[in-house]
């Protein structure tokens, strides 16, 4: 669809060739580690959008770098239409803090092992001045626990992290993060520490709260099974860099990039002939110190032309929801530095 | 018939708790047969890395095996003293756990380890016992120059290729391997895999494979157990499992999480959650969850029993012999669907 379609839909936050480059190496020989090299993509009310790549990749770098855990090394973050990077420089604010939330992958990490429930709901709420007085923030706490599913509220209120499941924990951290009504959820991996049968449960959950309260995900994971069924959008990330974009289903159906191809091929087959199918071995992490210029597939990737070594290729548009960088498919229309935020779904 | 490697009867294990005793592992019997692989699936906490650590028997208090017997090559595990668990340990089974970075010694390289494996268990020089590690980083695809490298210099997939090796260094006929590429990526995941197949195929041993990810264990297993709180609920050949699963609790795990290939397919999940052991209800153990339940299912506990094409499943739905097709049944009752 044309950008027009969305004009009643403006993007919430946008982020734009975000870049973070971390230094290693000695006092005399200081080299950088290029984590995310002009990462764009767009998160809008009441959709959610998967990114996905494997370890390593900066998937979590980037969902920190937009929270403000850790200060980009460049690029922007418009938070309706406010660039946040120019206009709060000095770290974020607590507003912002309120609006985008974060979850991380393990719920038995991220919940204070010596405070109850309701003291990890009864802080944002204080901190963030959603609710005033005792009684108040009490009864907001039991609201959060049953809408995340913990009901009744009173049985779980005053337990800690460890007399709860897993899942339940992961509940937990969906309820704080609510408790500040956030605009944007940056969910990392918050169901791949979970058990088979219960991870259907918070995708439901995070389904629920984002049909309710029309929050604004991203959701990272290394699982392209998940975001085929969670996301509307789904975005694979390469070594820091954003390599194809799609609608999740077109992604699964029509991947267009050697690594997206690879990814699926890697995906067990419960309903394939016995046996696995051959991949490509010697599978070596990409360079990411110092990187050599061109994609940084290019080692690994089974139809790397000399092109490829010199030059990384921009987005190359292949249908309304498809996007690809790779020069199979044309060199792109616009440099990596200019590139376009992700393209516009059809409704 | 062959006589099989492992066979495992009516084994108990019990955790000993100050409100009681939790039977984490309920009678489950089941063989393995030289060269075939067997999958263990089952939710956290259903029994089956309490198995694994029962056959090596190296469960530690307030787990205690009260029952039952775990026969390998005919001898029972559960009766050797601790010289002879010590030669059975190793040489005979040998265990891939799923987090390669503590079962590694931080502070040893990794050929020193596999090394040390050889020549803890066989009188072999240091010079001959370093051989055998570059022979063994070789098979499992480790450039063997890397064998002077510390745990923290390789990275994961290389990490749980070295913990193979320290597996295979005594070229056991029997290796469990509990979730060992839960922690990877899909990609390494896949070569990991790809290359136990080949050593399988080369060496000739048997696998017990123990996972969560049925994707995987369909892929990988000749035969599949599925556990439920303590109990073997469902056996069957893989390539049958997953398009004719007989329990309730299988077809429910067979829809709980999303697949890449084919068409989307509705996703309905299992209601509730897994029993609490300390009371755990009588009669099935699923009956609280199950959608096809009948009176008999909390009375009486359905017993292991053979349908035919070398399938078992606990369910009274299926009498011996005549199994039936549950997943229109399934389908009817209208779960929550995604």
């Amino acid at each position: 669809m044309t950008e027009q379609s969305h004009a009643a839909d403006p993007p919430i936050l946008e982020v734009r060739d975000l870049q973070k480059f971390f230094p290693v190496g000695t006092m005399f020989a200081r080299r950088n580690l290029r984590a995310l090299h002009h990462v764009s993509f767009t998160l809008r009310r009441g959709k959610v959008l998967a990114l996905v790549g494997e370890s390593g990749s900066g998937k979590s770098t980037a969902a920190r770098c937009v929270a403000r855990l850790i200060e980009p090394s460049a690029g922007q973050i418009l938070f309706k239409g406010k660039d946040m990077l120019a206009e709060e420089r000095r770290g974020a604010s607590l507003q912002y803090r309120g609006d985008v939330q974060m979850i991380f992958q393990d719920p038995f990490g991220s919940l204070n092992p010596v405070k109850s429930i309701a003291h990890h709901l009864a802080r944002p709420l204080r901190i963030h001045k959603k609710s005033s007085g005792t009684k108040e923030t009490a009864e907001r706490v039991d609201q959060l626990l049953e809408s995340v599913g913990l009901a009744p509220a009173r049985q779980f209120s005053d337990k800690y992290p460890y007399e709860l499941s897993g899942g339940q924990r992961q509940r937990v951290s969906f309820a704080r993060a609510l408790a500040v009504e956030p605009e944007v959820v940056l969910a990392d991996e918050p169901i791949s520490m979970l058990d088979v049968s219960i991870r259907m449960g918070i995708l439901n959950l995070m389904e629920r709260l984002k049909d309710e309260h029309g929050i604004a995900y991203l959701y990272i994971t290394h699982d392209l099974a998940s975001a085929r069924y969670f996301a509307d959008e789904t975005i694979v990330m390469y070594a820091g860099q954003i390599v194809e974009g799609a609608a999740s289903e077109e992604l699964i159906q029509h991947p267009a990039h050697p690594y997206t191809q690879r990814l699926l091929d890697a995906v067990p087959d419960p309903k394939a002939e016995h046996g696995f199918k051959q991949g490509a071995g010697g599978w070596q992490p990409p360079i990411l110190v110092d990187p050599p210029p061109g994609c940084p597939f290019a080692d690994r990737c089974p139809h790397a032309m000399p092109v490829c070594r010199e030059i990384m290729p921009g987005r190359t548009t292949l249908n309304a929801v498809h996007w690809v960088r790779c020069h199979l498919h044309g060199s792109g229309e616009s440099s990596p530095g200019l590139s376009e935020p992700n393209l516009p779904l059809s409704a | 018939m062959t006589e099989p490697l492992l066979d495992v009867r009516d084994l108990r294990v019990e955790y000993k708790a100050l409100r009681g005793s939790v039977r984490a592992v309920n009678d489950v019997s089941f063989q393995i047969m030289p060269g075939e692989v067997y999958g263990l699936a089952g939710e956290s906490g259903c029994g089956k890395s309490t198995i694994a650590l029962s056959i090596l028997r190296v469960l530690n208090p307030p787990a205690v095996i009260t029952g039952g017997q775990v026969l390998f090559k005919g001898r029972d595990v559960l009766d050797m003293n601790d010289d002879q668990l010590e030669q059975f340990r190793w040489s005979e089974v040998a265990m891939v756990f799923q987090s390669a970075m503590n079962s590694l010694n931080p502070v040893m390289r990794i050929g020193d380890q596999i090394a040390d494996a050889i020549q803890a268990h066989e009188r072999v020089s240091d010079k001959d016992a370093e051989e055998r590690s570059v022979e063994l980083l070789k098979v499992v695809g480790i450039d063997p120059n890397r064998r002077r490298a510390y745990p923290h210099e390789l990275s994961g997939g290389m990490r749980q290729r070295a913990v193979i090796a320290i597996a295979l260094s005594l070229n056991p006929p029997m290796l469990i391997m509990d979730e060992p590429t839960t922690a990877l990526d899909v990609v390494v995941q896949q070569e990991i895999m790809m290359q136990l197949r080949e050593l399988k195929e080369q060496f000739g041993f048997s696998v017990l494979f123990i996972t969560h990810d049925l994707s995987l264990l369909v892929e990988f297993s000749d035969r599949i157990g599925i556990m439920y709180a303590g109990d073997i609920v469902e056996e069957a050949p893989s390539s049958q499992l997953f398009d004719d699963p007989q329990h309730p609790y299988t077809w429910g795990l067979m829809h709980s999480f999303p697949l890449v290939h084919g068409p989307r397919m509705a996703l309905t999940g299992i209601p509730g959650s897994p029993p609490d052991l300390l009371s755990p209800p009588p009669g099935c153990r699923f009956a609280p969850r199950c959608s096809l339940v009948m009176p008999q299912c909390s009375t009486s506990r359905p017993l292991l029993t053979p349908t035919g094409n070398r399938r078992n499943v606990a369910c009274y739905l299926h009498e011996q012999g005549r199994p039936v097709t549950i997943s229109p049944l399934m389908e009817s009752r209208g779960t929550v669907t995604v």
